[in-house]
């Protein structure tokens, strides 16, 4: 403290004390800050056109898929994708899932896991930067902005008038337009859930569910909130997924980056400063890739938490180094592996200061032996590993929807009485069968015992003489649930436990399933 | 140390972020002292604000003897009730029909038969577990529902009925009545009850003495065969039980015989259809008709 402040005399024959009040401002630094408004400049280049085909691509899936129809003939609903809670059933083009099949499912996330950890090892946090709804629907949400309020530079003046006709105008149009790309999006998500048309129909009358407004209420304000208002603040405050990615990078990965070795020391008036011998860089300090930015972050600091590498700041400086006639790429797609190695050529040895010359020839292009882009950064074990796992749960989960039955037989023995004598002496055994159907299509299945001889059944409903076998009509695309009683006579008896089996098939199609089941009798 | 920044304030100052740290530091690494983002601030409000809203239209605090009970007057008992009173809403429209339909016509309806099922379960598991058991599986004394042994019938509407009516309960009119005498009071002396076991023994296939058995069929044919039958066979209508077959209520050896013949225990069952009404009595019925020995 003393080093800080010297004790001064407030009087001559006064002392001032050295102390400090507990109550004293310890910072004027404040303790919330608010959000720094941010106008992103339009950029336009290659990234920027994948950005528009991906925008373009993954709203055009959201919004249109609910609307396509497949047809599952007249017993099973006409949706293509259709999560059909009620039912309990999810249907996605010719594949129908139950419940009791939810794996598959799990394997899609699996997948989605790994398919993650791949493209994060090649291409970094490539999710936030291009296919996150945050980034897609923000993306979307800017260009009305720009639409009606101009770019960046209009906005910031827009933003600084007092309120005018003028302003209140676009301000409301905007608005509007945001509130109603929300309520579609809102509108979009419930029809993944419900057969679209009807429940359109419904929806604008006022008869659909209360689930369904109250979704489409809740999505429009998160839609509008974290679209319009909030944007940069979810990705830096509210999502834990830049962490997460940022954590799976390697020093392989590819991930936007600021080639200082390059660039600086950068600076404007270069020809100035040539002229009285001062050495500098590629960077003409122009703040293009600053003015582009969503995030409205500086890529020349550094790789950053608040960086969603979307990109756009390599096309806005590609623009300006093709004005200036030098090579492109000062902020390109790099690994951290080839900057180190650059890094280390265009330093020197003993100040550790980047020198110019050691980068540029005298044209002013880079010189041989300074790494760039190569595609061959795809093709590393860590990729080759994450692609094979991937491609083999694929391979195994096509394998396994190819091969899965859609006819199921479940058993379960009667728990009590385990087993019932019967006037004649004969044993009765009851059991709960369950005959999936899994076809949206009535079937006839023919359930029969196999083993256990001289056993018949008979089945609650279905017949009344006993039979080695009965013919069980069963819905389309449901369960029946039957009672069945298997009888052994008296003089075929053995004591004690026997297996045996239930068999189901349908003969129309040849599918089978069996259960193996328990037949008890007395011990003696 | 020493080359460390350092605010106005004389607190350390990061390097890279220029930002200020809080003073922590766990093994060299120092947290960064970043303000809140102030619409983070805000939504603490909010919370604050749906919090209050909360304890005020919602049951929250606590009093002496209750809580306070909210302005929306809301509880989870009254969420139950209203949620019973729906499903006894959309159940109603089965409950009607299986008030008007006979019995047949309910076990033969695809619809009714299933619910009139599980409502029979359901009945069942309160009021006849008691002597028949979880599983209708019986005991001596209490018959097993699941075989296809009926004293007094097994078809549906014999159930109904000795359902509905009871066996042997008096305060019924119509209830289901038979008495066996007790051959032990001076009807037979113990010799011939004795000999008219081991007959019964032989009509059911079990071992016997044939001395004795064959004296034992002049008596049963004097005494008994009147309401078993001549082959033993039973008679569902006056509620006697057939005796040449593998089942038996009191049991089947020599000695079990021989008490029931002496002085026979009689079963009684309440009559269900006052208690229970005449809907719960056809839904337990069919329950008991689908157990497996049914006729």
């Amino acid at each position: 403290m003393s080093s800080v402040s010297e004790p001064t005399r407030p009087h001559h024959d006064v002392d001032r004390h050295d102390v400090e009040p507990v109550n004293a401002d310890p910072s004027d630094k404040p303790l919330y800050e608010g959000r720094k408004k941010i106008f992103p400049k339009r950029a336009s280049g290659r990234f920027r056109r994948l950005k528009w085909i991906i925008m373009a691509v993954t709203l055009g899936i959201y919004y249109v898929t609910p609307w396509l129809r497949w047809d599952r003939g007249q017993f099973a609903p006409d949706q293509a994708v259709l999560v059909d809670m009620a039912n309990r059933r999810f249907y996605f083009f010719m594949v129908e899932i139950w419940p009791q099949e939810f794996f598959f499912v799990a394997g899609m996330l699996v997948m989605a896991g790994i398919g993650l950890f791949l493209v994060t090892s090649v291409a970094g946090r490539a999710w936030c930067g291009y296919t996150c709804p945050q980034t897609v629907w923000t993306d979307l949400f800017l260009v009305i902005e720009r639409f009606i309020e101009g770019d960046r530079n209009a906005r910031i003046r827009l933003d600084n008038a007092h309120w005018s006709l003028n302003k209140i105008a676009k301000r409301v149009s905007k608005h509007a337009i945001w509130l109603v790309i929300a309520v579609a999006t809102g509108g979009a998500w419930i029809f993944y859930f419900a057969d679209a048309p009807t429940l359109a129909d419904q929806f604008i009358h006022g008869e659909a569910p209360t689930v369904a407004y109250m979704t489409v209420a809740v999505l429009t304000a998160t839609t509008y909130v974290f679209g319009g208002l909030m944007r940069e603040q979810v990705c830096i405050y509210m999502c834990p997924w830049p962490r997460i990615q940022a954590a799976m990078l390697d020093e392989e990965s590819l991930t936007v980056t600021y080639n200082d070795w390059r660039g600086e020391p950068r600076g404007r008036g270069k020809k100035r400063k040539a002229a009285a011998g001062v050495k500098t860089g590629d960077c003409v300090d122009c703040n293009a890739c600053v003015v582009v930015c969503p995030m409205g972050i500086d890529i020349r600091d550094g790789q950053q938490m608040a960086c969603i590498t979307c990109a756009l700041c390599i096309d806005a400086c590609d623009e300006v180094m093709d004005k200036l006639g030098r090579d492109r790429g000062l902020i390109s797609y790099a690994t951290l592996s080839d900057y180190n190695l650059n890094m280390a050529m265009a330093t020197e040895p003993g100040s550790g200061r980047i020198d110019p010359d050691r980068v540029h020839t005298d044209d002013g292009h880079i010189k041989d032996g300074f790494r760039h882009f190569r595609w061959s950064h795809l093709l590393r074990p860590r990729t080759f590993i994450y692609t094979g796992l991937w491609v083999a749960i694929g391979i195994a989960m096509l394998l396994a929807l190819g091969m899965r039955d859609r006819l199921e037989v479940n058993v379960l023995h009667d728990r009590n009485p385990v087993f019932t004598r019967l006037s004649d002496g004969s044993v009765q055994n009851g059991y709960t069968i369950k005959i999936l159907n899994m076809k949206p299509e009535p079937r006839t299945i023919r359930l029969g015992i196999e083993g256990l001889e001289g056993a018949s059944m008979s089945v609650n409903e279905i017949n009344d003489e006993p039979a080695r076998s009965v013919a069980v009509p069963v819905d389309p695309d449901k369960l029946r649930q039957l009672k069945v009683f298997v009888t052994v006579p008296r003089d075929r008896l053995a004591a004690g436990k026997t297996s045996f089996t239930f068999s189901v098939d349908d003969q129309s199609d040849q599918e089978h399933d069996s259960y193996r089941a328990r037949f008890e009798a007395p011990e003696n | 140390m020493s080359t460390e920044n350092r605010d106005p304030h004389g607190r350390e100052v990061d390097d890279v972020t220029g930002t200020e740290t809080t003073g922590h530091e766990w093994d060299g690494i120092k947290e960064l002292n970043t303000p809140m983002p102030r619409w983070w601030l805000w939504t603490f409000y909010a919370t604050i604000v749906f919090g209050i809203v909360y304890t005020i239209l919602y049951p929250a605090w606590p009093l002496v003897n209750t809580a306070t009970s909210g302005l929306l007057n809301w509880s989870s008992r009254s969420d139950l009730s209203t949620a019973m009173a729906a499903q006894a809403d959309a159940n109603s429209g089965r409950i009607e029909a299986i008030k008007s339909k006979s019995i047949e016509e309910i076990a033969a309806d695809e619809q009714l038969r299933p619910f009139a099922i599980a409502a029979g379960r359901a009945a069942f598991k309160v009021n006849c577990v008691q002597c028949h058991g979880a599983g209708a599986e019986g005991g001596e004394g209490y018959p097993n529902l699941n075989d296809d042994v009926w004293l007094w019938g097994g078809t549906l509407e014999s159930i109904q009925t000795t359902l509905a009516h009871g066996i042997r309960y008096e305060q019924d009119d119509d209830t289901r009545i038979s008495d066996m005498p007790a051959f032990g009071d001076g009807i037979l002396d113990n010799e011939e009850i004795r000999d008219v076991a081991w007959y019964v023994r032989k009509l059911s296939a079990q071992e016997f003495d044939a001395e004795a058995a064959e004296r034992g069929e002049t008596i049963f044919v004097d005494n008994c065969s009147a309401c078993h039958g001549d082959d033993g066979g039973g008679l569902d209508d006056l509620g006697a039980p057939a005796l040449n077959d593998a089942l038996w209520l009191y049991g089947g050896d020599h000695s079990q015989i021989v008490a029931q013949v002496r002085q026979p225990k009689h079963g009684v069952m309440p009559a269900w259809e006052e208690r229970l009404g005449d809907t719960t009595v056809k839904q337990l019925t069919v329950y008991v008709h689908s157990l497996g020995g049914g006729e």
